[in-house]
């Protein structure tokens, strides 16, 4: 009984970090209707200027001989997202307003490709261990009263995320940005229609995915350094979208969980009698049965349509 | 006033246009040419129709003013176009919201997952004149049309046609507009739907002093209500009057009336070819 307890938190934590990247391709899907490739090297992009903004060695410190305090790194991190939305917005989506969904993918793809070299000039290669002092290890007093290991890591990820999704919905729900963004996800030519302008919409969307972006690299790269193969949890989320509904944020935290979870307990009961490694792919089986019995996933929007 | 409106000269008039488009030629895609020097003129607190059929030009001419063009790769390729003695076709469509002009588009184009209030509220997107100044044009918008205060709540893709079409000319209403520019408002509608909404029209031209410029296919209820009208054909204007005189041409009436010097006519005299079955292709 323990043990399965064991597994399911310890599902729910793995599911938590594949929402928080899952969040913001969401963001962007909902806004612009682009599936964004280029999220997960957002993630591990995030990930590498805040680890030079902030360790001795790093960018900062070679070139300007001084790195930032943790919080003050954080902040500047953002900064360079919102600019990297701004030079986004400037250099490749304006010249594609109005194309198919497949070119902006594929323009999508390219800028994956972009920031993954960028990244590797300017920040190198190598494997790098993000500690922004979030505290390592397992939860002491679970593990000494109830024999249960969970990591703080996966506390700490859990509280962000929720907090990050709350923050998110209030400002969907309630801004008047928030609901330009909607206006805009649901009609581009009506929202233009009305004054709102796509070009500083959009602006504001994919630096919100780049700040979701930091945040899910900061968590990724606490657990398992910050490293190249970051950008491939881009994959992962695909099957938490799927399940979840590309357009809802509530439907990307459910689907990870849902991942997280069914791929532990799938490894730990069903892996031994076919050999193992289910991990590996339990989550894109899933997704398929999604995608043949319900395309639009747990929560994604029905179409409304008038007869 | 209409004394003195008859003395004043030309050059005085002219600034009693609140817009005045000369000559457009407007082309999509660098290829189709759809407008073909279209020339029209908006007097201050006047209804101005245009007229005519399916891809006449009609939508195009409203785009090419509001300048949602763009969005369709369409370009104003000649002549301009003059709001309040400013030159306004490069300017985006958020910056003539902002001075306001604001587009209903045809086919209501409502934001199906927004309820109707906020709908309501992204058209007051570009205001900066507070919360105040925007929840006074909450409740003008409810004063004209009550039966979007009931279903306030309600998601606008839920609503009735007659609803979503209330909802947007509302919306432009909260932008606090100067000039609507309203695409088809008769649409899908039933009749007496249609009669509302332009009663409405006419009542928010009447009181507010809201300038419009309507395309409309519905030419009976058009020229009812407008002050002016233009016929477009082909891209091109081939008449324009005063609503009563075209109500009364003898063209207008066959062509775009169904009327004749018989009275109503039957489409079943309408001459028509009959297409011959083809067995190939």
């Amino acid at each position: 009984m323990l043990f399965l307890a064991e597994t399911v938190i310890s599902g729910l934590m793995a599911g938590v970090m594949y929402a928080l990247v899952a969040l913001g391709f969401v963001l962007i899907f909902k806004a612009s209707g682009i599936f964004n490739f280029a999220q997960g090297v957002m993630c591990l992009f995030a990930a590498l200027a805040l680890f030079d903004f902030i360790s001795p060695g790093g960018f900062m410190d070679r070139w300007f001989g001084f790195y930032l305090p943790i919080w003050l790194g954080v902040i500047a991190t953002m900064g360079v997202m919102i600019i990297l939305a701004w030079m986004i917005e400037r250099f490749v989506l304006r010249f594609l307003v109005n194309q198919d969904a497949i070119i902006l993918f594929m323009a999508t793809i390219g800028l994956a490709y972009f920031l993954e070299g960028a990244g590797d000039i300017m920040f190198g290669s190598d494997v790098k261990p993000l500690d922004i002092g979030i505290p390592q290890g397992a939860v002491d007093f679970l593990l000494d009263d109830y024999g249960l290991y969970i990591e703080k890591l996966e506390i700490v990820a859990a509280v962000t995320a929720t907090v990050l999704v709350i923050v998110l919905a209030i400002f969907f729900q309630k801004t008047r940005v928030g609901r330009a963004l909607r206006a805009v996800a649901d009609d581009h030519q009506a929202a233009l229609s009305v004054g709102i302008s796509l070009h500083s919409i959009w602006v504001v969307v994919w630096s919100v995915a780049g700040i979701v972006a930091l945040v899910a690299g900061i968590m990724w790269g606490s657990k398992s350094g910050v490293q190249f193969s970051l950008s491939l949890i881009a994959l992962k989320a695909l099957p938490v979208l799927i399940l979840g509904g590309f357009t809802s944020v509530p439907g990307a935290i459910i689907g990870g969980l849902i991942i997280g979870v069914g791929e532990k307990l799938a490894e730990v009961y069903v892996g031994p009698f076919v050999g193992g490694a289910i991990e590996n792919w339990f989550a894109y089986v899933l997704a398929l049965v999604f995608l043949v019995f319900r395309p639009q996933g747990l929560f994604g929007e029905k179409i409304i349509e008038r007869v | 006033m209409s004394a003195q409106a008859k003395e004043t000269p030309a050059a005085e008039q002219e600034q009693e246009n609140l817009l005045s488009v000369n000559n457009i030629e407007v082309i999509y895609d660098h290829v189709i040419l759809v407008l073909k020097g279209v020339s029209l003129e908006v007097p201050k607190g006047k209804i101005v129709a245009l007229l005519g059929a399916n891809g006449a030009g009609k939508t195009t001419t409203l785009k090419a003013v509001s300048n949602l063009l763009g969005a369709e790769r369409g370009d104003v390729t000649k002549g301009n176009i003059i709001y309040k003695g400013e030159q306004i076709e490069k300017l985006s469509p958020s910056d003539l919201v902002m001075r306001g002009v604001i587009q209903v588009m045809e086919g209501r184009h409502c934001f199906e997952h927004l309820t109707v209030e906020e709908n309501l509220l992204t058209g007051a997107y570009t205001r900066r004149d507070g919360a105040k100044g925007i929840r006074d044009s909450l409740d003008l918008v409810y004063h004209y049309f009550p039966r979007l205060r009931e279903r306030r709540t309600s998601q606008a893709g839920y609503t009735s046609g007659g609803e979503q079409q209330m909802t947007a000319i509302g919306r432009a209403l909260m932008a606090n507009p100067e000039m609507i520019l309203l695409d088809e408002p008769s649409m899908g509608l039933a009749p007496q739907l249609v009669e509302e909404i332009f009663e409405i029209v006419h009542r928010l031209n009447e009181k507010e002093g809201v300038s419009f410029l309507l395309a409309e296919q519905n030419a009976i209820v058009g020229l009812r209500y407008a002050d002016y009208g233009y016929i477009l054909e082909n891209g091109r204007v081939v008449m324009d009057g005063d609503g009563e005189t075209l109500r009364n041409n003898e063209d207008v009436k066959e062509f775009y009336l169904g009327l004749d010097s018989g009275g109503r006519r039957s489409f079943r005299d309408v001459k028509h070819y009959r297409r011959r079955k083809r067995w190939l292709s």
